[in-house]
């Protein structure tokens, strides 16, 4: 049971971003809620290549003991960490840009598009 | 060693080879930029036709990165295939020339449409590196860079949706479409994140192998449909769609059509090759059918009010992916069923194939036309237009061309695909032809509308001083319509050497799964 | 962003320019320890962060000339990378075409740098650091923009 704790965290934190998305106004909250819904993806990730005792997938770092922590995910988590750093620059430039043409960043009245 | 060995990681490298080396030729001028997008996207084509005839020829090509020996999959003592491996059968191949086409025409397009803007440095380099993402969703046969691949793909388009940033629509649009597609990506991730803790790869071909559908692949499946549909536009996810459709400046718009389209190309491998026959004909099918219908029915009623022309393109874009979910779902629910696969289901995949390839084409030539349309008048209201096909006969010809096929008019393409998807979708029950056939007559009646109110009719004062569009913009709607018309007129011909091969690699799942498998024991 | 008070300053002075060696340290190990291309480079680039926060805005504007990050180091970095894959290409493409064999650690027991992947390292993480440094500079003059409420000339649209 405590095993599985952290994919729990994971769901929660997943759930909780998708409902701050879905229920926030303001353009900077809903950022927020996109990094924390990458970031428990990733955790979800790192989670997966745990193993109990495990040691370091590094060559000349590794402890005693124990197999290996799986590598694999770790380097997906790097990419997925990368890419998510080019996204949240760019939502916090596009929301910059929006301030900038709406003067606000509420949600409700950044609605120029519509039907 | 031969040289056409090497040919899906060129398709890959040349495009980012042009995304990186723009800054630095920009230097050189306009001049060197301009050729510097052309020749990159013309070179992307050549490889991308020359890998699908190499891939007629001898079968499906696998190509591991970094690897001692390029098609060495499974290196000896390995159970599951190691390194980034490229996989390109008929259907990635077929995929990857639809989309090296739009991405071509979209180039020339642009050459004189962006030519009063400047950034132009960035913009060639992102129109280069969206390329490369959606030219890499179709040919990686990995799970994992199918995400990086999308995800460069969106980043790419980020940029490219907000270009004219000075408009407020354009980065409305564009934050809209970041949020879906980021919350869209991360539930993929979340799905592949999964896979691969049960089976503990990644390949697309090695999961496909070791699959047993249980409880958890289930709820994978239904991310990655949920994902992925909303990735490339279906009904419930849609809004997206024609708000960055129509905001993109259309060269972007042209290539965004087939980057949506390696989504749906992304959701229909997962469903075919990762999955198959273990899918079982049931829950999964009918969602793909009924997002199919619901997107068709409800594009296509939106698209029917809309005044201003763009987004009327976007929301039909949304009608016409129904068109493909429906033929592909029909084909997914018989997929087990050798009987029904031989009577109508396989016609549902070629059909659902040939949609693909043919929607891309008269989209993308659809938006360029649009495009054309902002660029002499400055407006995008229909209202306001009216008596152009005097002033600008060869768009106007175009746009008719385009027009006929996207209503499914008999001598064009789009009738070819749209009847297969018709006949087999009767076979499994008469509503769903009849919703399509419904959709299909209202796509008519819009066209007609747009036609008549922006082409016929007398001519306005305003519109006096307008002029046919530059050399470089009939180029890029010239190609698409050149090859609109070779795929309609040899339709017999375009059947059996384009269309069959890519639809038999899509159902032979044991043929995708042992290229990988099968290499290295 | 005014410039923040002379203690902040100094610190900056002393502290930035062991964040850079640290950085650059980070990258070169990256091929075989914790870190690498993407973290050393993000870490080169938190030295612009630095001098910004501490020297304010315009200053950095007079000092930095955005082209060195946008055209030297980013593109040094990509073009080296993208050569560096090109370059394996007779074998396959990526294909690490210098590396020290397996046998000269087993002689020597001292892990060498292996080949492509330790250069491939170093030029992320040059691209990064160029890349990061842009998106803080720019971003920082995005908010100049706003704080001031001048909507200048946009040089995008011009229709």
């Amino acid at each position: 049971m405590i095993g599985n704790a952290p994919f729990f965290v994971v769901g929660l934190l997943f759930l909780w971003g998708l409902m701050a998305i879905f229920t926030q106004k303001n353009l900077i909250k809903i950022a927020m809620a996109i990094t924390i819904l990458g970031s428990s993806v990733n955790m979800f990730l790192v989670a997966l290549g745990y193993r109990t005792g495990g040691r370091v997938p590094i060559h000349f770092l590794e402890g005693d003991g124990g197999p290996m922590v799986l590598p694999t995910p770790q380097a997906m988590t790097l990419t997925a960490i990368v890419i998510a750093l080019a996204t949240t620059a760019l939502i916090l430039s596009l929301i910059m840009l929006i301030y900038r043409h709406y003067g606000t960043i509420n949600v409700d009245e950044v609605r120029r598009l519509r039907g | 060693m031969n040289w056409t060995d090497h040919l899906p990681a060129l398709l890959l490298a040349v495009p980012l080879l042009g995304a990186f080396v723009t800054p630095l030729v920009s230097l050189g001028g306009k001049m060197l930029r301009n050729t510097l997008l052309v020749v990159t996207t013309f070179v992307t084509l050549v490889i991308a036709f020359l890998l699908w005839k190499d891939v007629l020829v001898s079968g499906t090509a696998v190509y591991v990165m970094g690897e001692k020996v390029f098609n060495l999959t499974m290196p000896s003592g390995m159970k599951l295939p190691v390194r980034i491996i490229l996989e390109a059968d008929a259907f990635s191949a077929f995929m990857a020339l639809c989309g090296a086409i739009a991405s071509f025409a979209g180039a020339l397009f642009s050459l004189n449409y962006m030519e009063g803007f400047s950034g132009m440095k960035r913009y060639v380099s992102l129109y280069c590196l969206l390329t490369v993402g959606m030219l890499g969703m179709t040919i990686t046969g990995d799970l994992f860079n199918f995400f990086v691949f999308i995800e460069i793909a969106s980043i790419a388009s980020f940029g490219l949706i907000a270009f004219w940033r000075d408009k407020a629509e354009a980065v409305e649009a564009s934050f809209k479409y970041t949020l879906v597609s980021q919350v869209a990506s991360m539930v993929l991730l979340l799905a592949f994140g999964a896979l691969y803790g049960k089976y503990n790869a990644l390949n697309i071909a090695a999961i496909g192998s070791l699959l047993k559908f249980g409880f958890m692949e289930k709820i994978v499946l239904v991310f990655i449909v949920a994902s992925l549909a909303c990735k490339c536009g279906a009904f419930p996810m849609h809004m997206w769609l024609p708000d960055s459709y129509a905001e993109a400046p259309s060269g972007v718009s042209c290539l965004l059509v087939a980057v949506s389209q390696a989504s749906l190309y992304g959701l229909v491998r997962v469903c075919f090759s990762l999955y198959g026959v273990t899918m079982g004909a049931s829950f999964i099918p009918w969602v793909v059918i009924l997002l199919g219908l619901a997107s068709m029915f409800f594009g296509v009623t939106m698209a029917v009010v809309q005044h201003d022309i763009k987004r009327l393109m976007g929301y039909h874009s949304v009608s016409q992916v129904g068109y493909m979910l429906l033929g592909f779902g029909v084909g997914m629910l018989v997929l087990s069923d050798a009987k029904g696969m031989a009577d109508y289901g396989f016609a549902a995949i070629q059909g659902g194939v040939f949609h693909m390839f043919n929607y891309t084409m008269y989209k993308a030539l659809l938006f360029l036309a649009a495009g054309s349309l902002y660029y002499t008048t400055g407006k995008r209201d229909l209202n306001d237009m009216g008596g152009l096909a005097r002033k600008m006969p060869y768009t106007t010809f175009m746009f008719v061309i385009a027009a006929a096929a996207i209503a499914g008019l008999p001598p064009f393409n789009g009738f070819v695909s749209k009847l297969l998807i018709y006949e087999s979708s009767f076979a499994v029950h008469p509503s769903l032809a009849a919703i399509a056939l419904i959709s299909s007559v209202l796509t008519l009646a819009s066209f007609v509308k747009v036609f008549q109110t922006a082409f016929l009719g007398p001519e306005q004062n305003a519109f006096l001083s307008v002029r046919e569009v530059p050399s470089g913009m009939l180029a890029g709607m010239g190609v698409l319509t050149v090859v609109i018309l070779a795929v309609s007129l040899f339709p017999s011909i375009t059947m059996s050497y384009f269309v069959e091969p890519a639809s038999k690699a899509l159902v032979d799942q044991a043929g995708y799964i042992g290229a990988i498998m099968g290499g290295g024991m | 962003m005014k410039p923040l008070s002379l203690i902040v300053r100094t610190g900056c002075n002393l502290f930035a320019w062991f964040m850079l060696v640290f950085g650059v340290n980070v990258v070169v190990h990256g091929y075989a320890s914790p870190g690498g291309g993407f973290q050393g480079g993000a870490i080169v680039a938190t030295f612009i962060a630095f001098l910004l926060v501490s020297y304010g805005g315009e200053k950095i504007h007079s000092w930095v000339n955005e082209k060195i990050y946008d055209l030297i180091l980013e593109e040094t970095g990509l073009l080296l990378f993208i050569t560096l894959a090109f370059m394996g290409l007779p074998t396959s493409f990526f294909y690490n075409f210098f590396t020290i064999p397996w046998e000269a650690y087993q002689q020597t027991g001292r892990l060498f740098p292996q080949g492509t992947t330790a250069i491939m390292s170093i030029a992320v993480g040059i691209e990064v650091a160029g890349a990061l440094s842009m998106v803080i500079l720019s971003m920082f003059k995005g908010i100049r923009l706003v704080s001031d409420r001048q909507i200048e000339e946009e040089p995008g649209h011009d229709r």
